[in-house]
């Protein structure tokens, strides 16, 4: 099934756990060093560089774009190292995560309790995934290097559901 | 004495981190392709993702994983080589920052654990030097994830646990971290030595082919064991279930002492990278 992501974020009811989706528009990207500042500039409110509410954010750092290139490979990390942000980030207003692997059980209630979605893309594919990436833009933080939130324009980039908004989770489920 | 510019070291080993990082070793490519018929639904569809990523990332020249790791090298140092100009550290230092730097490839090394400012060129390298007899230089290069590197695992054993308690505590990393170190996983297990050199056989016995046998038969045995053992916990691709959770398991030993029994789990992700050049 091929979704926008500018549609989803505002409905995000229909999608079931297990539904594999192609998720085409705008993602963020933010591994550990971003969402620490993120949350640091939050608590100290300073203005942040991107608005959370309503954005997919991407758990990726990618490599350098070769000459020519839109992106260099940018495949999914872990996204249990994000577990400690992550209720923070979906109250501001974030609803899709893209990651990969478990989540602990207070994220699971955090995605449900704010209509969000969590999404697993394979891990270890990422010059396939480079494929589904039409543009990017390097956005804030570029002192992180690879760990700088990157704009991405995706189309059709292949995800799985693995905890919708009513908590249901890949995981555990039998 | 055969004498040696640290130059050819250099480029050498900026070209084995382009090469590692772009080509899936074919041992590593022909276990997949063996694994891909066990599967089928969701797991069968990662599998063709993985298989397919191998061949944009060889066509195309771009790395198989955004991780391009940490440069481990194993080198073999002949000990009639003399690098005239400098040093074999220093030689690989450069030819790192230069490989990752000219093939685009990620930085991911911070230069202090706890202030983790990046050092821009992948360097410092983790260089483990052997010396052997002869006049070559065989340095492989084994890029490892920062992901699968954190699922590894460690513990000291009491000899009274004997190979239970080595396989309990494989099987445990196994279940527990390695579920998101990217499997189908290959696994390097490390028994005896001591704290510090257990850690490093397990990540040396990465470095065997898949399917290649333990050259002493029990452990051979132990290894399928653990093989079949291991996928049996349904973990499977992406560890979203699956009857392929490990492609192989090596077991390294040595000597120990007699009130210890150390053993160490390095986990590898799919994304097996190595190469290795002889100089």
């Amino acid at each position: 099934m091929r979704i926008k992501a500018q549609d989803l974020v505002l409905n995000t009811k229909d999608l079931k756990t297990g539904q594999k989706i192609l998720l085409s528009g705008i993602i963020y990207t933010a591994r550990d060093a971003a969402h620490k500042r993120i949350i640091d500039m939050l608590d100290s409110n300073k203005e942040l560089p991107i608005n959370l509410k309503n954005i997919a954010i991407y758990y990726c750092g990618p490599t350098s774009a070769k000459p020519g290139a839109v992106i260099g490979a940018c495949g999914p990390t872990t996204s249990s190292r994000m577990d400690s942000f992550t209720p923070r980030i979906l109250k501001e207003g974030v609803k899709l995560l893209v990651g990969k692997g478990a989540r602990t059980e207070i994220v699971v209630n955090s995605i449900k309790e704010n209509n969000a979605v969590y999404f697993v893309a394979t891990g270890g594919v990422a010059a396939l995934i480079s494929k589904t990436v039409k543009k990017a833009d390097l956005i804030a933080f570029e002192d992180l290097g690879p760990e700088a939130i990157y704009k991405f324009e995706v189309e059709d980039m292949p995800l799985i559901v693995a905890i919708d908004s009513n908590g249901s989770n890949i995981f555990t489920r039998g | 004495m055969r004498k040696i510019k640290s130059d050819i070291i250099c480029n050498a080993v900026e070209n084995l981190c382009a090469k590692a990082n772009f080509e899936l070793p074919t041992d590593v490519l022909k276990a997949l392709k063996q694994s891909i018929v066990l599967e089928k639904d969701t797991a069968k569809d990662i599998f063709e993702e993985i298989i397919k990523n191998v061949d944009i990332a060889e066509t195309e020249q771009i790395p198989l994983c955004q991780d391009t790791g940490i440069a481990n090298f194993f080198v073999k140092l002949g000990k009639e080589v003399f690098i005239d100009d400098g040093d074999i550290y220093y030689a690989v230092n450069r030819g790192v920052s230069l490989g990752y730097i000219n093939n685009y490839l990620r930085k991911s090394i911070v230069s202090d654990p706890l202030e983790r400012k990046n050092t821009k060129d992948n360097t410092p390298a983790n260089i483990y030097i052997d010396i052997v007899s002869g006049s070559k230089i065989e340095i492989t290069f084994l890029p490892k994830g920062g992901g699968s590197e954190n699922a590894s695992a460690l513990k000291m054993l009491a000899p009274s646990a004997g190979w239970d308690g080595v396989k309990e505590f494989v099987l445990s990393v196994v279940n527990n971290k390695g579920r998101n170190a990217c499997p189908p996983l290959i696994i390097g297990v490390g028994i005896g030595g001591d704290f510090a050199s257990v850690g490093l056989i397990s990540k040396k016995a990465l470095l065997r082919e898949i399917n290649s046998e333990n050259k002493i038969t029990f452990y051979a045995e132990r290894e399928k064991e653990l093989l079949n053992d291991i996928n049996k916990l349904n973990i499977g691709p992406m560890s979203l279930g699956g009857n392929t959770t490990a492609l192989a398991v090596f077991i390294e030993k040595r000597p120990t002492h007699i009130a210890s029994l150390p053993v160490a789990v390095s986990i590898q992700c799919h994304s097996c990278r190595r190469k290795t050049v002889i100089i």
